[in-house]
């Protein structure tokens, strides 16, 4: 007798029954690090279009690509010079210890970029390693001073993050040690559960204030950075760039989080992708487009992903989860410590455990010593620099002689999806979903010509009014 | 003294030379009092002090006002907007007047006065801050407070000390109600005593013995699922 084989519910799949008797048998929702799990449109889903008889390379091995990037030229007196377009975005000592934070402003420096501190206030280590440091305003405001305000090379208010926008921070229990504890005013041992707003603003015209008194305190010296979540990213950016940012760092759904609410994770924000675009968009209509940077975060893990977001409009990346694997995280070390949190190497997104097998998000000091602060500091240089030489082959191949020479028209889409979200042509068409092909253009009426040429020159003479000294 | 009449100055001019005075600078090389007038509701004023000048404010003054301060005596002769010392590390902030909200919010040392009212969330996420208020307070007062103390000789709105923290409150007139996890405490003589003594700090005369103590019950420190229902 032959056995059918087994059938699953597409509805009901394993993982789902699991999670509803998980739920059932803890009675809480399921938290957990790292960022969602599930396939979203990415920058996989685009392909750069390398120059050929049309377009004209640079030679890969002798010509020069230029990478730097300065962010903040808006308003601060002393913009922060980059020498690569990729940054280490904001993770708090408390979620990450501090040999991590060590390690990835040493790293960080080393190739001549900034690293980001993060809920819970500035830590030593990472003031002393990091050249350029920006210092994070939560909403929390664990542990922030006016003194490390002045101490840093920026300043990055935190409205939202991709993994959980309109979310606030969470750091379990396990990692509110006495250090963290005394840090963040709170008392130990306690589950973490950070605010959602500011305590003394709201909504735009507030931010344009609270800009205005960070700007007063510091002397008007430090670029003054605006964080979002990538929800609505059109109007909040163009909010944003009206409250007075320097530059506008936008994070994508892809983004990671220390701890967060798993339904949170999966299904609140947009990816990166149509993120990106509208954003760009969004400066576009106000003429601010490289005026006020962008920097984009959710997602980054590759040469490839940094040029095509640059491609896309992006001044600069930032990346969290992807610096954290180059320093080891899911390194297959230590595998008995994976399989005791019921994970393995490659699968692990227990962070908010404080139980990290190879000490990178963790306070306890024996698995914190596995983390070897030089060795890190190295994989964090190696990978930066492995990310600009790729982006660098792309652009080169692509004929420009620097990464911001990249352009939409350099890009193309391998699905539908995608040529909509990133707004770029679907591979082997002038198609992008949502938009008058040029073959309808060409065949349209003069008149809809003539009221389409008027609209575009009316966005052109927009921009020009928004000047600023 | 040095004056500075913002009709005529600008408030970027203002705080630039009161940041230009170092905590380190010797006490005979600058002025020690300033007086600000024509405020006219100007933001930022006196923000990010680090001296220990005493800067007098004769009028009412816009958001921020002594936001961030360390060390300095900064003194509203007026009513105060939204944000008043906010993040204040060090130092006192009065206000003759009322305050709008999230006064002293986060703040994380030194005392503020505030002699009128204080509008919602005063003292939101404090973390060491004292505040003195000698009217009544609004809504969500001291929302997660982290540590320091609150002290309202008038009425609290709703929601008072809701998600605290170890901040404590103590209120001598009515309180409309308590927020998530907040609960009245046994008010013991150290604690009459501590009031006593930042009423003498803040030169408001009240009867410390109307007062009524507040704090944490402390259930939600810790993710529990009998607890889902208190927010």
């Amino acid at each position: 007798m032959v056995s059918a084989p087994r059938r699953y519910s597409a509805a009901f799949p394993p993982d789902v029954i699991a999670e509803i008797q998980r739920a059932a048998d803890e009675g809480l929702y399921r938290i957990r690090g790292f960022g969602t799990l599930r396939p979203l449109p990415s920058f996989d889903d685009l392909v750069l279009l390398g120059a050929s008889i049309s377009r004209y390379p640079l030679e890969g091995y002798r010509e020069r690509c230029a990478t730097d990037v300065t962010l903040g030229t808006r308003f601060a007196k002393k913009p922060i010079k980059l020498k690569i377009p990729i940054t280490i975005a904001g993770m708090s000592f408390g979620a990450l210890g501090a040999n991590a934070k060590r390690a990835l402003g040493r790293g960080a420096s080393a190739v001549g970029t900034s690293t980001t501190t993060g809920d819970g206030g500035m830590s030593e280590e990472e003031r002393a390693e990091s050249d350029i440091l920006v210092y994070q305003v939560l909403p929390s405001r664990y542990g922030f001073d006016p003194t490390h305000l002045r101490a840093c090379e920026a300043i990055e208010i935190v409205v939202g993050q991709g993994a959980k926008p309109g979310g606030g921070g969470m750091l379990l229990g396990h990692k509110i040690t006495e250090r963290v504890a005394q840090m963040r005013t709170l008392p130990v041992g306690i589950d973490q559960r950070s605010a959602c707003r500011h305590p003394d603003w709201t909504g735009p015209d507030d931010l344009t204030i609270k800009i205005t008194e960070l700007r007063e305190a510091t002397d008007w010296k430090r670029p003054v950075f605006v964080k979002i979540g990538s929800a609505r990213p059109r109007y909040d950016v163009q909010l944003a760039v009206k409250a007075g940012a320097d530059v506008v760092v936008l994070d994508g759904m892809q983004g990671g989080t220390g701890a967060t609410q798993e339904v949170f994770i999966e299904h609140a924000g947009i990816p990166t992708l149509p993120a990106l675009r509208q954003a760009v968009e969004a400066l576009d209509e106000l003429g601010m487009h490289r005026r006020v940077q962008l920097v984009i975060s959710g997602g980054i893990r590759s040469g490839a992903d940094v040029a095509k977001a640059l491609a896309m409009g992006a001044d600069a990346v930032s990346i969290g989860t992807a610096a954290l694997v180059a320093l080891g995280c899911n390194r297959p070390i230590h595998v008995d410590d994976y399989t005791a949190l019921g994970t393995e190497p490659g699968a692990c997104h227990h962070c908010h455990t404080g139980r990290c097998p190879v000490g990178i998000t963790t306070q306890d000091p024996v698995l914190e010593s596995r983390l070897d602060v030089a060795e890190g500091a190295r994989r964090v240089r190696n990978f930066l620099t492995v990310l600009t030489m790729e982006a660098q082959t792309l652009a080169r191949a692509c004929g420009k002689s620097h990464l911001h020479n990249l352009e939409p028209e350099d890009l193309a889409a391998l699905t539908v999806e995608a040529a909509a979200m990133a707004g770029v042509p679907l591979a082997g068409t002038d198609w992008i979903p949502g938009r008058p092909s040029p073959a309808s253009l060409r065949s349209a009426p003069s008149s809809v010509m003539r009221e389409r040429g008027t609209r575009a020159e009316a966005r052109v003479g927009k921009g020009k009014s928004q000047t600023e000294t | 003294m040095i004056e500075v009449d913002l009709a005529q100055s600008s408030v970027r001019e203002l705080n630039q030379r009161l940041h230009q005075i170092g905590p380190g600078d010797n006490e005979h090389n600058w002025e020690h009092h300033w007086r600000v007038t024509n405020p006219n509701g100007a933001h930022a004023i006196a923000v990010g002090l680090t001296a220990p000048v005493h800067v007098e404010i004769r009028g009412h003054v816009g958001y921020y006002c002594a936001g961030m301060n360390a060390s300095a005596e900064v003194v509203v002769d007026g009513h105060a907007g939204t944000g008043l010392a906010e993040n204040i590390m060090s130092g006192s902030v009065r206000v003759r007047g009322n305050a709008a909200q999230s006064a002293a919010a986060s703040g994380r040392g030194g005392l503020v006065v505030i002699e009128g009212d204080a509008s919602a969330r005063c003292g939101i996420s404090m973390k060491g801050v004292a505040i003195v208020v000698g009217g009544s307070v609004g809504h969500m007062s001291a929302f997660m407070g982290q540590a320091g103390t609150l002290v309202v000789c008038g009425d609290a709105g709703h929601d008072l000390g809701d998600s605290l923290y170890e901040a404590d409150i103590f209120v001598a007139g009515k309180v409309a109600s308590l927020g998530a996890d907040c609960v009245e405490k046994e008010m013991m003589q150290t604690d009459v005593e501590h009031v006593v003594g930042l009423l003498a700090r803040a030169q408001i005369a009240a009867d410390a013995g109307r007062f009524r103590r507040y704090g944490s019950a402390r259930r939600l420190y810790n993710f529990h699922i009998y607890h889902a229902a208190e927010y």
